[in-house]
Parts: C-alpha cells; structure tokens; sequence
C-alpha cells in the first residue's frame, strides 16, 4: 500500500517543531508501524536527509519504551502497543499523523522522543516495598489469597508506557499511579507502607505537573495492558484512608 | 576427523594458543561447602567504610538491578547506567517463560543437586561444576527475595505458589507469573533499585552508553559513556566496574533480542584485555514466528511450552507446501519429530527442534512465504489438541500466545495450524569470569547473560533469569567485596594517560563515524552481517563456511570504516550514531565467533559442525580433545575495526560431581 505520513520534526528540546509530509511506497501489510517509519528512514537516509528519531526497544509491546500518537489516538487503532500495531489496521491511500506524546510533563527531547523520567521519579516517591536482599522469610510463609494475587498481577502488568497520560485531556497519570498502588495494596507485603506509599506518590505525580483525573477514563481505554479504571479508584479509597489517617 | 581438519583455524594464521587458564579461584573442599567457604573466606568491608567505595554498574537489567540496589542497600556509593530511558525497559523484561529454583515445593524429589545436574547436563557438559552448584544453591532464595518485594507469581487456590514444569526437565520447579514472568521479575527489582535511588545510596544514569573501559594501572577504574540525550561524552570513575550489559545475540541481526541489545560494553572491555569465552555458543529457539519478509526488524518468540499440545509437521512432498494445510491428508504429513525421536518426539531439546526444523526446509519442505530462496516455516498443529480437549481448555492454556500469534501474522491459529521457525535467542558465550564472577581484568565483575559462566553449550529453558538474579542479588555483593576491602583506590586524575587515551578513542571515533559520509546506511551492513553469520556461524556449521565467513565479515568490515552514512550530528540524540558503534562492534566479534566455531570441531550443546555427526546425525562431542572452555585474549589491533589474531587460552573443565555422558533423546 502507498501512504502519506505526517510526522512532527523538532530538533531539539528548545527547538520550535512542525509537521512535515512524507510519502512511503510499497508498503506490506505484515509490517509493524514501527518498521514501516524503518523503511521510510532508510529513504531518508539514502536521500541525505536526517531520520526520524522515535523509541523503540523490544518490539514485543512488553518494555514500553515505543508510544506515538498516531492520527489522534494514544498507539494507533488498535488496543496494544505502537510496535504491535501493523500495516494491516490501515487501507491504501491513507493519510497518517504522527505525533509525540504530548504532556507538560514528558517534555520533547527530539522528533518523536519524549522523556517519561517523571515516572520514574513517582516510583521512587513509594512504588515499592522495603524488602533489604536476604532478609526475606520463606516464599510459603504468607500465602496470598488467589484474587488478591490474581488482581495484583493485572495492575502490575503496566508498562509505563505513558498512553494513559497522552490520551486524558487532563495529562493525568492517575491510572499509572493506580496501577502500582493497588499492585501493592493487594498484597499483605505492600502492607506496612500502605499509607506512606500512596500520599507520596501523589505528592510526587502533582509536582511533575501531571494535571488531575476528572473520571474520562480515555486512559482506561488507550491503555495497550487493558489496566482498568478501578486501580483509580483503590487509589482513590487509599488515599482517604491515609489522610483521614 | 583427519589430520588435515586438526587445527584449521591455526593452519590458516586465525589464532594462535597461549598459556591455559591456570585457577578459577573456586575454594577447595567438597562441592557442597565451596560456596560457604567462599562467603567466609571474603574479606568484609566494614559498613562506614562502604561510603567511601564507589562501584559503577552498566544494566539494569536482572542482574545489573538486582545487583545495583543490593549493593546500595549495603552502603556503597553505586552509579548505574542503562541506554533505554528508564532502568525498567532493560530486556529481561521480555522473558515469558518463568525462573527455575530447587524449592521442592511440589515434593516430586527436587533438590539443589538435581538443579545442578539438569543444567550440567542441559549445558551439554561444557560448564564449570562450581559455579552451576552454586547456581542451584542460591536458587531457592531467589523466589523468596522476589515474593517479599510483592513479586506477583502465580498462585493455587489454596494461596501458595503454583510452578510448573519446563523444557527437559522430570520435575516441576519454575515459578512464573503468567507469559511475564521477566516483566514481573525485573518490575521488582527496578522498584528496589528506585528505593536506593530515592534514599541516595545509587545514582542513575538512563541514556547513557559505556563507549569505553578505563583500565589504570592494571585495574578497571571507570568508563566512559556517551550521554545519548546531549551527546556529551562523560568520564566516570570508580573503585570497581561492574557489567551487566545483556547478551550480543543482535549479531545476527534478526533475534528474538531488544532492537538496543549489543555487545559494546563487553566488547570494549575485551579489547582492554578481558578475555571472551566460547563466544560462539549461541541458543536458537525452535518456536518463533517465521519472517515474513525483508523488511522484518526482529523475531518474536513464542513460549515453548506449545510444544507441550502442538505437533509438528511439513508435508511429504515438496509440490504440497504451497497447499492450504487442512487439505493436505494425515498421511501426506512428515510429523518429523515424532518420527525420528519416538520417545520425546516433540518436546526434544531446543537445539535438537531447531536443527531439524531447518533440515527439512533445507530439503525443500518449509511452508508460508518464500524468503530469500526458500520457505522458512514449519507447522506448530493444535488441530488435535483442539479436538481432545477442547477449544475453550486450549485457549485458557495458550490464549495469549495465539492472540500474539495473530496480531503478528494476520492468520487464526485454532484454525490455521500456526506456522514456527527458529531464531537466535541467547548467548552462552559471554565475557570469561572466574568463581568470584570477576573478569581477566582485576576490579571488572561481569554477572548475567553478558558472562559465559553457568549454561556451558546450551542453556536449560527458565535458567538465564535465575542465573541474572543470583549473579546480582547472592554472589556479586559477597565476592566483589573480597576486592573492595582493597580500596579505596587512589584518585585519578582526568589527565592521566589511562584516561586520556579512553577518552580521546571514545571522541575521535564518533567523529570518525560521522566523518565518513559514504553510500550505505548502518542497518544494510547489519543486516549483511547477520545473513553472513546466519548461514555459516548459525544451526549449522563447517569448516569450509566458516572460513568463508571470516573473509566475508572482514570485508565488510573495511567497508564499512570506509562507506557508512552517518547523518546528523554528535551533539544531540542521534539514533543512527548509536547503532552504528554498536553494529562496529559487531563486525568485530562476529569474526571472533567464527574463530572459535571454527576451532571447535565438536558438536555440543547449540553449536553444531557438520563434520562432528553420528551416524544418524546427532551432536557428536569429543570430551578428549575439547572438554575445556576456550578463553580468548584480544590480542591488537589500534585502529578502528583493526584486529590481530586472537590468543587462545584453555580452562579445563574437571567433573568430579558429575559423571560425563554424550545426550540421548531417542
Ligand atoms: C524473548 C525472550 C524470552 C526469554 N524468556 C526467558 C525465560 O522465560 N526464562 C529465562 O530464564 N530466560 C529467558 N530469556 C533470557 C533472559 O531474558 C535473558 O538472558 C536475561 O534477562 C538477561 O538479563 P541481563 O540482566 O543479563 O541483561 P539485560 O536484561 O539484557 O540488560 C542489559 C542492560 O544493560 C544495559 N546496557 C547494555 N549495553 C550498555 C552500554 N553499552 N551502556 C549502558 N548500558 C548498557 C541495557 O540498557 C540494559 O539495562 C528470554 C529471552 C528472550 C529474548
Ligand atoms: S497504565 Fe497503561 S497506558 Fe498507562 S503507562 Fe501503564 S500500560 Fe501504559
Ligand atoms: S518497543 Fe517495547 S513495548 Fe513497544
């Protein structure tokens, strides 16, 4: 199929960016999207002009490190990741924009690329639990009920990928933040840093200048691990409990 | 074998031996007690004195994470660096399968000792006794380190730990947290890791990539990484490097591997004197999803547990691989392995599906698209599977792998019979280290898949992520404190020669790359490279390809010093710049795998030569002439892509635990 591509150029950070149009030819249904922008830089490169700079690692949808925006929408068409999406989810002749996340705090380092350091930032505010290595007791001495641990493993299987904070008008990050607190609510380990957990995160979420979650729940649905909306509202529930203390 | 096979590789001037390796530092006495005499025998740093040793960790995946917050825990001041944007993307992310841990929960007869006997066994009887024993006896901490950081492995009803069994193996002993069991893993140590950032004890540096290894009088003492962000080229030093940087399975361009995976951190290190092991044992993995044509950027991997219902099969002839598969009659179907293996049929180890699979689509039998000259595809059949058990039992089995399935293919596998081939997956090979897990070069420590330590010639399914966590969690912290008790080491300063020189190779060669300017992009060379080591350094290898393989990546070499295009400049994120010191790298260890393919004239575990065969085609070892480990030394070579040949030193492997057996799957 032959496709036009409108794809955001920046520099650099500090740099003014736009969007530049670019025709690809002979494209396979059985690529990625992420190999079809491979063959399109491959052009750019052979015509001395700079590829585009976009993230990506695993190509598995596994590591989170790939996200665009891709006519709209948080990762394209389909609910999963932008290196999962194939060529098949578009018809020949399409027009297709292509743009970074676009979030206060995932400020544009290049092109396609932004920096998501301030989620990072937010799991060290409390997303963990202190377990020092070779303190721990036996795996079997605290059995962990089937649906705690069943809904333990649903939220943790976020990639912090950043799709919940591109798709909410707000750029909030409440359904990455719900996904680690109730990861570790559920768990008699998360425990003892329960309350601590949650009210330092937030603090740290607000800092970044991610905005507030006024229930759209767009995040629940660009979300490429389906994490559900009701982690927001865990969330939510510890944050009551550890205020009112 | 003839007398004219005997040495190739030093008839033809490839390589020269030096002196073996002499001691691996492993404590004397039974092998049961070697690790707690380890453990005992480390001089211990006292806790107000850590503060005052630095220790730099390149990874951040299991092995570097772990390793990372441990360390921080105990007081040392750690620097940790990755080139993805955050610690959590590192690829061991991406392992589905599970972990491996002697705990003997099911009480069906495991022990630390049959954990050490499978994986001797799996490694084809090429690794070291000591350290695969020590393997096994951490093992079971593991799992409770990970479940006390809120892990969430599978669970029973009743609330504990479910496990199941995995290839080759009599016992059901991996704990897994559904298809993700590396995310799960690496997600809690990435948060442990965090805490120690939070509380200062580690600083992390995401976009950042070692470039060099400063070696100062006789010691590793830092590196040098380029800031991918601001292109800024750094020095960093400490009293003790650490890598962790993954496996170099991305030589062969497609794998199952991280498009960023790459060898330069060990690479750059080897040529600083430590020394490479069996750099050509690589693991190919029977079950993954076929290319589907040439502008393919990397392979996925399916779990192999789909060997556990699915059958496999090619047609009897040749005129019948382009058919729609469910008109092709029962017996028209070449259930190859079923055939030839009658007692394990499809579950043979990997290395075994794998070499058949190719064999018969050598022969003409492959099915789906042609790529390159011939079909590359055999079928993975759950049509039976279906029938016995239902479609709904085989979708709570596997449904995730055939949604995966299909949103890569565009195909229905419970009704089109999924079609498989194998790819590279990982590498045994990796940087030499002795028992302490330290390299050739005193105060650089290499742990995970980027050391050649634990799998010997092949790795046992589930073993690579427990071995990463051991390395990182139990062994490191206790051995390389044995070599911190020694410092701190004396400052040094920018301007000293080590430095300076580190530095100075690290500058002119990106600006060498962005200099040239020539006609051909970096992915076409990679991609040539990976074909050249595909066909001869692959499933299947000779003396006559291998050969033919050096001369052909060494002029791919020269050309590419000579007509890459680099665009763009070195002061911001420039993404073409990066793979292009990777794929330089590359370039140059591919030609070293040839060389120890090429030396190696067995078969063993995943490395296969034609000429070391049964009868009826099996692996055949020679335990009298190569029951060591092949150390190699970088022997010169100044300028960029310049390499002399390689020095070869020998570790004997001694099984005195173990009794030596050649494998039989029939
Ligand atoms: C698809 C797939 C599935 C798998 N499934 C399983 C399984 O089920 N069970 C199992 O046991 N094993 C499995 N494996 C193997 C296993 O995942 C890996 O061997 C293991 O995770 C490697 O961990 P590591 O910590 O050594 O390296 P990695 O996880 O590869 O981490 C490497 C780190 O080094 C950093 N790095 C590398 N070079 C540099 C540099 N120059 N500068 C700075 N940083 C650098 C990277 O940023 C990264 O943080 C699987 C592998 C694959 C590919
Ligand atoms: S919640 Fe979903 S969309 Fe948000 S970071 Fe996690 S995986 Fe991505
Ligand atoms: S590249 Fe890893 S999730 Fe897309």
């Amino acid at each position: 199929m032959n496709l036009t591509l409108k794809i955001w150029r920046q520099a650099g950070p500090r740099h003014p960016g736009e969007m530049v149009t670019y025709k690809v030819q002979d494209i396979s249904e059985d690529m990625s999207f992420l190999e079809m922008l491979d063959v399109l830089n491959e052009q750019l490169n052979a015509k001395g002009e700079e590829p585009i700079a976009f993230d990506s690692d695993c190509r598995e949808g596994i590591c989170g490190m790939c996200g665009l925006m891709i006519s709209g929408e948080a990762h394209g068409p389909e609910k999963t990741t932008t290196c999962q999406l194939h060529m098949r989810s578009f018809s020949d002749g399409e027009v297709i924009t292509v743009e970074p996340w676009r979030a206060n705090a995932f400020p544009v380092i290049k092109d396609l690329v932004v920096d998501r350091g301030a989620f990072d930032r937010i799991i060290q505010a409390g997303g963990y639990i202190s377990a020092n290595t070779g303190s721990a007791p036996d795996a079997h001495a605290v059995p962990v009920p089937k649906p705690n641990a069943d809904r333990a493993f649903v939220a943790a299987e976020c990639i912090g990928c950043g799709a919940c904070v591109a798709a909410c008008p707000n750029a909030s990050a409440m359904l990455f933040m719900g996904a680690k607190v109730t990861h570790l609510s559920e768990l008699p380990q998360g425990q003892p840093e329960r309350a601590a957990r949650v009210v330092s995160m937030v603090d740290q979420h607000d800092h970044e200048g991610f905005g507030g979650c006024t229930n759209v729940g767009a995040c629940s649905q660009a979300c490429p691990k389906g994490i559900p909306q009701d982690v927001i509202s865990t969330l939510n529930k510890d944050l009551r409990a550890a205020l009112r203390g | 074998m003839t007398d004219t096979t005997v040495n190739a590789g030093i008839a033809h001037g490839l390589y020269t031996e030096g002196e073996p390796v002499a001691d691996t530092k492993a404590p004397a006495g039974p092998i049961a007690g070697k690790w707690t005499q380890r453990k005992f025998d480390a001089a211990l740093v006292n806790p107000a004195n850590r503060r005052k040793l630095d220790v730099i960790i390149v990874g951040t995946g299991l092995a570097g994470g772990s390793a990372a917050a441990t360390l921080g825990e105990a007081g040392y001041n750690v620097k940790v660096f990755c080139f993805q944007d955050s610690p959590r993307r590192a690829h061991s992310i991406a392992a589905q399968g599970g972990i491996n841990a002697a705990k003997n929960y099911k009480e069906d007869g495991d022990s630390t000792y049959r954990l050490f006997y499978d994986t001797v066994k799996g490694g084809d009887y090429r690794s070291r006794e000591t350290n695969v024993y020590r393997l096994a006896e951490v093992s079971a901490n593991i799992i409770d380190q990970c479940v006390a950081q809120g892990v969430p492995f599978a669970r029973e009803y009743g609330g504990l730990l479910d496990n199941r069994s995995f290839g080759g193996v009599q016992v059901s002993r991996t704990f897994y947290a559904r298809g993700q069991t590396g995310q799960q893993l690496l997600i809690g140590a990435y948060q442990a890791l965090e805490r120690q950032v939070a509380a200062k004890t580690v600083k992390q540096y995401t976009r950042h990539e070692m470039l060099e290894l400063v070696v100062a009088d006789g010691r590793a003492r830092g590196i040098i990484v380029r800031d991918l962000v601001t292109g800024e080229i750094e020095t960093h030093f400490a009293d003790a490097v650490v890598l962790a940087s993954g496996g170099y399975g991305n030589v062969f361009f497609l794998s199952t591997n991280a498009m960023g995976s790459n060898v330069t951190a060990s690479w750059r290190a080897h040529r600083k004197g430590a020394y490479m092991a069996n750099p050509c044992y690589t693991q190919i993995h029977p079950t993954c999803i076929p290319v589907s044509g040439e502008h393919q950027s990397k392979l996925t991997l399916m779990s192999e547990s789909l060997r556990n219902d699915g059958r496999i099969w090619v047609p009897k002839n040749r005129d019948d691989c382009d058919k729609d598969p469910r008109q092709i009659p029962e017996e028209d179907r070449d259930y190859y392995l079923e055939r030839i293996y009658p007692s394990f049929g499809n579950l043979v180890p990997r290395d075994i599906a794998s070499r058949q699979a190719k064999n018969v689509c050598d022969e003409g039998r492959g099915v789906g698209p042609v790529v390159g000259d011939f079909r590359r595809g055999v079928y993975l059949d759950f049509a039976d599977a279906i029938a016995r058990l239902g479609k709904d039992a085989v979708e709570a089995k596997y449904g995730n792998l055939f949604d995966m399935y299909a949103r890569i293919t565009g195909e229905n596998p419970y009704e089109v019979p999924m079609r498989i081939y194998p790819a590279v997956h990982y590498v045994m090979g990796g940087l030499w280290v002795d028992y302490d897990l330290q390299s050739t070069i005193p105060g650089l420590f290499v742990t995970g898949e980027a050391n050649f330590s634990d799998h010997g010639a092949n790795r046992l399914g589930a073993s690579a992520l427990m071995q990463g966590l051991a390395d990182g969690y139990f062994v490191l912290p206790n051995t390389i404190r044995d070599y911190l008790a020694k410092g701190p080491f004396e400052a040094l300063a920018d301007d000293h020669p080590a430095v300076a020189e580190a530095r100075g190779r690290v500058e002119q060669r990106t600006a060498r790359l962005l200099q040239i300017q020539g006609e051909r992009s970096v992915d076409s060379f990679h991609r040539e490279l990976g074909n050249i080591m595909w066909e001869y350094c692959g499933m299947e290898r000779s003396e006559e390809g291998l050969l033919k393989a050096i001369d052909l990546i060494r002029g791919l070499r020269e050309e590419f010093w000579r007509n890459v295009r680099v665009l763009g400049s070195g002061d911001t994120l420039n993404q073409s710049l990066e793979k292009a010191g990777r794929v330089a790298d590359f370039l140059e260890l591919g030609e070293l795998m040839c060389i120890d393919a090429l030396h190696r004239r067995e078969s063993c575990g995943g490395h296969f030569r034609a000429e070391s065969q049964t009868e009826d085609g099996e692996a055949l070892r020679h335990d009298d002439e190569f029951l060591y480990v092949a150390a190699w030394e970088f022997s010169g070579g100044d300028g960029d892509g310049e390499m002399s040949t390689p020095v070869l030193h020998k570790e004997d492997l001694v099984y005195e635990a173990i009794e030596l057996k050649q494998r039989s799957y029939k």
